[in-house]
């Protein structure tokens, strides 16, 4: 492959005596706007030969043409001069009517004044840090929490403290403690970031229970709660569960969601539910962001709506999404080894997969790449460097067979290296995950943990905690 | 003018970096007039050479294939004069293990290490000498890939415990993998040009990084994460000592063009360690090469001009 990178358009480059004179300029808080040598190797998933289960791409091939055509057709003759032309703020009416619809099918009612459109969900957290966040300010955040969520609360210097998940999502019992510690510390976290359905990158769902629970602390301790749900309408098996937002009605919980994963994230559409006072002042952050988000892409969306049943695709994707999941599970249990555990997401796009703690998933990358497949390496979705064995796989973007081979080859890699830790500490050979074939269960738990012991053989697990799955301290201390 | 291809990118770890350097090159040598074109190596690299038929390639390729001597094996076959180091140096110096080995058998002071492949640990019994291997080479233990550039698959074992991981972990990018005493000290890096038929070793460069304890891949690449100090303020006779030695490594491992020798100055001795050579140095905006020929009064296009300069034609062609 050739890319011309179009020299002639660059601008001279600077000489080496001026980086200093950069550096010297750059905010205090790009010092935690960390690149990172997983980016170096991320940029290597873009190669056409590369399986890249790394992304968080919805299919958006599934998307007909024709349809496409026909709704910027609409957008042209019934819309073309607003289409063109700068917005409101906060988003134009009648695509706040098709939220509303979409928040509806969740079982939430919304009133349009309490909407705030945004580019993207993204947007979202990006706007409520802008609005809550001083350098210093704590956020809690789920352990691992949304991998392009850290960035930004990097970027406004916040102290991200994680709590623990387990199977049943965020783990009350560790928030209460968390917020317990703070307080002792005199400190007050400004919000708590959760993605309760089919968390990415864990692919675990908050259940009722607990919904309650965190919305009554929230009530009690005054703490406002930024719910993310990308993902709550692509719900494959189980019952769907009230959003948070439904069961605060709107006091504490600021709500977000998004075009991108029911219809396309090229039309960067996202939106926030927030109490009045919160929402106006994320409209002036906005203001100062982008004055608007796209026209034509909010009229593209309003068209599509009024085109016809916007559920019938949203129910063409679960159908695509759960066969793809199913696939991946299945292709886990046979090619990952009995040392590996992994989540069953009722719905989403994710799969956490969790290793013995000897594998760095960054440096099994690296070599994951040499065989043309590639994952997230668990630590994106941490700030303290935990997350080191772990990995997120998404099984939304590619096709079922490339599912199939792409498992195929990180498990051999994988296998690969547990036979060499075996090798090294005289542990037994690696053996292949005892799942029956067709079963989404995680083989064993446990495995070797210990550098200097020789391992025993795991035994195959009914029922996995999957606190440890997802490779969590007992107690984090906050702070 | 001559018609220059950069080669760039490629498919190693170091592809990002690597496109940086060749598009800095490409700026530089399109201001000195050249004609400029750029290659991402890839599948079609020998094509795309045999049609555009450069007078000259200048090697921008870090990492994989670029440094091993792999595409200067394949300029020598087309008869494409290039920069740089010619194969057999190349292949000397990108395998840290060779490198070493050809240093201690010269008596070039090198982190005391040993070196195994996969087999060895597979089919040997390696393992069963680690013990024996810590116990001279003392913790903390340095494991790292024996081909890998920048910094990407070492680690610091600083335990018994650690050292399987860490191996494990080098294993990732290449079959053989190097355990390293560790020297606490300074990380100083002596670039040397070709010049006027000799060599010279440019003002040293002092890595200071600004939050890790190490000197790690992320920080040696994004400005504001390490401080670089050039000159380095360490006394001229260690100044001298470095850059004698590090002239030493350039002719010992036969070096061509310009490249760059690491090395440590250990706290409280003052003893100097090489650590490596390379072949093909970053010639990005925090590169370490482009700072000490600017320090030397030697701006980034003169330096792109002296290594086009410098390129040697191919063997086949000058035999």
């Amino acid at each position: 492959m050739t890319i011309d990178e179009s020299p002639r358009s660059r601008p001279p480059r600077s000489t080496a005596r001026d980086i200093e004179r950069y550096a010297s300029l750059f905010a205090e808080r790009t010092k935690v706007m960390k690149s990172s040598a997983m980016r170096d190797l991320m940029a290597l998933i873009e190669r056409d030969d590369v399986i890249s289960l790394a992304g968080g791409l919805p299919d958006t091939s599934t998307f007909p043409p024709d349809s496409y055509a026909a709704l910027m057709s609409t957008v042209a003759a019934d819309y073309c001069s607003r289409a063109l032309q700068y917005g409101p703020t906060e988003g134009f009416a009648p695509l706040k009517r098709c939220i509303v619809k979409v928040m509806a099918a969740e079982g939430t009612t919304i009133a349009p004044d309490d909407l705030l459109v945004t580019t993207g969900g993204q947007q979202v957290i990006d706007l409520v840090c802008k609005t809550l966040l001083d350098p210093g300010d704590v956020v809690i955040a789920e352990a691992p929490t949304y991998p392009g969520a850290v960035p930004t609360f990097c970027a406004y210097q916040a102290d991200v403290v994680q709590v623990a998940m387990d199977r049943d999502g965020m783990r009350m019992d560790e928030l209460e403690a968390t917020l317990a510690g703070l307080e002792r510390d005199g400190r007050r976290p400004k919000f708590i970031y959760t993605v309760p359905n089919f968390h990415n990158p864990a692919g675990v769902t908050m259940s009722l229970e607990r919904r309650h629970e965190l919305v009554r602390i929230a009530h009690e301790r005054e703490l406002l709660v930024l719910e993310d749900n990308p993902y709550g309408l692509l719900r494959y098996e189980g019952t769907p569960l009230p959003t948070l937002r439904s069961i605060d009605r709107g006091e504490y919980v600021i709500y977000a969601s998004t075009f991108s994963k029911i219809l396309s994230p090229g039309v960067r559409l996202g939106w926030a539910a927030a109490p009045r006072p919160v929402l106006q002042k994320m409209n002036i952050g906005k203001q100062s962001s982008d004055l608007c988000s796209s026209s034509i892409t909010q009229f593209f969306v309003t068209a599509y709506f009024e085109a016809g049943p916007w559920e019938d695709y949203v129910r063409s994707l679960i159908e695509i999404y759960r066969r793809r999941r199913d696939v991946m599970l299945d292709a886990l249990a046979e090619h990952f080894p009995r040392e590996a555990e992994w989540t069953h997401p009722e719905g989403g796009l994710f799969i956490w997969a969790t290793l013995p703690d000897y594998i760095d998933t960054t440096d099994l990358l690296a070599r994951a790449l040499r065989e043309n497949v590639a994952f997230v390496p668990g630590r994106a979705a941490f700030v303290d460097g935990r997350g080191g064995s772990s990995m997120r796989l998404n099984f939304s973007g590619v096709g079922e067979d490339e599912i199939r081979e792409g498992i195929r080859r990180i498990g051999e890699v994988v296998r690969e290296q547990v036979g060499m830790y075996g090798t090294l500490t005289g542990a037994r050979a690696v053996s292949t995950a005892s799942a029956a074939p067709g079963t989404d269960r995680p083989a064993a738990a446990g495995g070797p943990r210990s550098g200097a012991a020789p391992a025993e053989p795991a035994q195959p697990e009914a029922d996995p905690a999957l606190a440890k799955i997802l490779r969590l301290p007992a107690n984090r201390k906050a702070g | 003018m001559s018609r220059v291809a950069v080669l760039k990118g490629g498919r190693s770890l170091e592809r990002q970096v690597s496109l940086k350097s060749g598009a800095r090159v490409q700026d530089a040598l399109e201001r000195l007039g050249h004609e400029v074109i750029p290659i991402d190596v890839g599948a079609d690299l020998v094509a795309q050479l045999m049609a555009d038929r450069p007078d000259i390639a200048l090697v921008a390729l870090h990492g994989r294939d670029g440094e091993d001597g792999t595409v200067q094996e394949l300029l020598e076959a087309m008869g494409i004069p290039y920069t740089g180091s010619r194969v057999s140096a190349c292949i000397r110096a990108s395998d840290k293990v060779l490198a070493k080995h050809a240093m201690r058998d010269r008596g070039v002071p090198t982190p005391d290490f040993f070196a195994f492949s996969e087999t060895a640990f597979k089919d040997l019994g390696a393992a069963q000498a680690l013990p024996a291997i810590e116990e001279r080479l003392q913790f903390p233990i340095v494991v790292k890939p024996a081909a890998q550039g920048s910094a990407l698959g070492i680690k610091f074992a600083r335990t018994a415990h650690d050292v399987p991981a860490a191996l494990v972990a080098a294993f990732s990018y290449d079959r053989k993998v190097l355990l390293e005493r560790h020297v606490v000290g300074r990380d100083l890096a002596v670039s040397i040009i070709d010049e006027d038929g000799g060599r010279r070793p440019l003002p040293i460069v002092e890595a200071v990084p600004k939050e890790e304890d190490f000197y790690d891949f992320e920080a040696r690449y994004e400005i504001g994460r390490t401080s670089f100090v050039c000159p380095a303020e360490i006394d001229a006779e260690i100044a001298e000592r470095a850059s004698a030695l590090a002239l030493e490594v350039y002719d010992l491992l036969g070096c061509a063009g310009f490249a760059r020798v690491d090395l440590m100055l250990k706290n409280e001795t003052h003893e100097l360690f090489v650590l490596e050579a390379n072949v093909i140095p970053g010639l990005t905006e925090t590169s370490l090469l482009p700072q000490a020929a600017d320090a030397a009064g030697i701006g980034f296009d003169e330096l792109v001009g002296r290594i086009l300069a410098s390129a040697g034609s191919p063997a086949a062609a000058r035999a």
